[in-house]
């Protein structure tokens, strides 16, 4: 294993890939604000994240990665195109042993605040970091998360449905779920239909007092609406079969960028509202070319990103040793406009970025592949 | 050396475990006065009987300071983290059942499973400004659970006891405890979900992977199990 100055060393190597181009390198603080990781992930940041206390700044949290501290960065800096570089240790809590993934270690990386041309800050972001990565040979990956988006926003059903689809797309197994129900290949649960039919009985006022005494913060007014919204969800018609096929087809690519264009640009003649974000892609394709990425090389997975923590939710990549499967990417990034949008308050920053693990870069060099 | 037997230092905790072990002939006797934590543990040379509390026993079975240790397995998977790689299942001891499961107010009719909360929390989050907040003890075991079925928009808040009084309370919208009748449940208005059961613990026998084995604790390891397997 490389020691800490060696790892410190490379990572130093590797920032240098991501100066010019009015490029500013930052330090963004360890100790972060843990309510407002906690508010983004949830529950789940707490199992990966070392939490601490501070007597005058409540609860906080060393950071698990660069990106959310480089949003709060730029946020309070109040500028409106930007790009940062950084070098630095991240700490991750660990349940149980992952092998060549340690509890802290070092990230290298480069991210863009610029709402002017997103292919091109994309197709950037990969050039660079391919260019820093070429000497290790390593496989390269990306997806897109919008083309999924899209697709459910395109779904002839409810805007609730969409939603609840929406809010589990990071969550692929819930999501199946989810779209099994509204495809109506799922049997309706015991309890939801006894409930549907007391509903036409009674009111549902009257069910609430029946059950018991109300307590605790969440009103009848709101158990009411959910039982609205069950029975307008009984009485919409399922999502259709080709529609849900559509869907999985758009899962299934696995191809060269090109080939999952062709593909994608058929699905879009069933589902129109695909035709944007397939546009995008396009458009991200071409600045690649430009760049000089060899687009043969690169395996396009449209399922790609969708389990990892992170808030991406466009363009998502990923470099990888191939013949050592078990270890973790040597680096990943991706667009996280939603992410911004949260931390700013609103005000949507469209962002791209990524980080390489310099450890894992040094570890390579040596071993070879 | 002498294998370490740890046991839980009172309650009926303590003597039904006195009892198992008695009635398979290992009659266990503390020494000394009432309030003296030792003990021994007859009819077997070469073990000594480690009084502690049972929240305690996953700790020192996890970091091999007692071979064999009698707890719940409801705490040997919270407390110990990837817990089969340091402690082994001997044997279910048949009492101190009790049910880890996820409890909602009764007047929520909408919710009945893990889905339905999952959807009320989302609609809850919207409109109060928060996540809705689950109180309990047991925070690895929730978290994986609710992690497995998918639950979003929640969040734990600690609660070390009284916990199903949270919800009149105000400080959670739902808990996630320890019940043997459910009456205590009923008492504070609380349904438990269809499909909330987290895990199903019982008082058990545990064997450390950790702790370090000589000669002697082998052999009075390999009687004390010799027995047991005659029992059966």
């Amino acid at each position: 294993m490389p020691s800490k100055q060696e790892v410190r060393a490379e990572a130093a190597r590797l920032q240098a890939f991501f100066r010019g181009a009015g490029v500013r390198e930052i330090e963004p603080d360890v100790l972060q604000p843990a309510e407002t990781l906690l508010d983004l992930y949830g529950e789940d940041i707490r199992a990966r994240a070392y939490v601490t206390a501070d007597p005058l700044k409540g609860e906080q949290m060393m950071r698990p990665d660069f990106t959310v501290p480089v949003v709060l960065w730029h946020v309070e800096s109040g500028a409106g195109e930007a790009r940062y570089s950084y070098a630095g240790e991240v700490f991750r809590r660990q349940e149980r042993p992952e092998p060549g993934r340690s509890n802290e270690y070092f990230q290298v990386g480069l991210e863009i605040f610029d709402a002017a041309d997103p292919a091109e800050a994309e197709a950037e972001i990969f050039a660079r970091f391919a260019a820093a990565l070429v000497p290790l040979g390593l496989r390269a990956a990306m997806g897109d998360i919008g083309l999924l988006t899209a697709a459910v926003q395109g779904l002839v059903t409810s805007a609730p449905r969409r939603a609840a689809l929406m809010r589990h797309i990071w969550r692929p197994r819930r999501f199946r779920a989810l779209l099994d129900r509204y495809a109506g290949r799922a049997k309706v649960p015991h309890a939801r239909k006894l409930l549907l039919a007391a509903l036409e009985r009674q009111a549902p006022e009257e069910i609430i007092s029946d059950a018991g005494l109300i307590v605790g913060l969440r009103e009848p007014a709101e158990i009411v609406a959910r039982m609205r919204r069950l029975q307008e969800e009984a009485a919409e018609p399922p999502i259709p079969a080709h529609a849900v096929e559509m869907i999985d087809d758009l899962l299934e690519i696995r191809e060269t960028p090109s080939n999952a264009l062709d593909r994608l640009r058929d699905i879009a003649v069933d589902l129109p509202a695909l035709e944007p974000a397939v546009e995008r892609l396009e458009r991200r394709l071409d600045a690649m070319r430009g760049h000089g990425v060899d687009l043969d090389s690169v395996e396009f997975e449209a399922n790609y990103g969708r389990t990892t923590m992170e808030y991406y939710d466009g363009f998502v990549f990923g470099f990888y040793a191939g013949g050592r499967p078990h270890l973790p990417p040597v680096a990943s990034g991706g667009r996280y406009d939603a992410l911004t949008r949260v931390l700013a308050r609103g005000r949507e920053i469209p962002a791209v970025g990524g980080m390489i693990r310099p450890g894992l870069v040094l570890e390579l060099s040596r071993e070879g592949l | 050396m002498a294998l370490k037997l740890g046991v839980p230092s009172k309650g009926r905790l303590m003597e039904k475990t006195f009892d198992w072990f008695g009635a398979r002939g290992l009659e266990i006797r503390r020494t000394g006065s009432e309030r003296e934590y030792s003990g021994s543990v007859g009819g077997v040379e070469g073990i000594d009987l480690v009084l502690l509390s049972a929240g305690e026993i996953p700790r020192e079975l996890a970091a091999g300071r007692i071979h064999l240790g009698v707890t719940g397995t409801d705490l040997v998977r919270e407390r110990i983290p990837d817990w089969e790689t340091r402690v082994e299942e001997l044997a279910a001891m048949g009492f101190g059942q009790a049910d880890l499961i996820i409890a909602v107010p009764k007047c929520w009719v909408d919710v009945d499973i893990v889905d339905d909360l999952d959807a009320a929390a989302a609609a809850f989050r919207i409109a109060h400004g928060h996540r809705l907040r689950i109180a309990t003890k047991y925070h690895r075991l929730v978290r994986e659970f609710l992690r497995e079925a998918g639950v979003a928009d929640y969040q734990l808040v600690d609660s070390q006891g009284a916990t199903e009084g949270t919800v009149k309370n105000l400080t959670a919208e739902a808990v996630a405890d320890i019940t043997s009748t459910g009456e205590t449940l009923r008492a504070n208005h609380l349904k438990i979900l269809s499909d909330g059961l987290i895990h199903r613990s019982q008082a058990t026998l545990f064997k450390s992977r950790r702790a370090p084995w000589d000669a002697a604790e082998r052999r009075a390891y390999g009687e004390l199990t010799g027995r047991l397997a005659e029992f059966r």
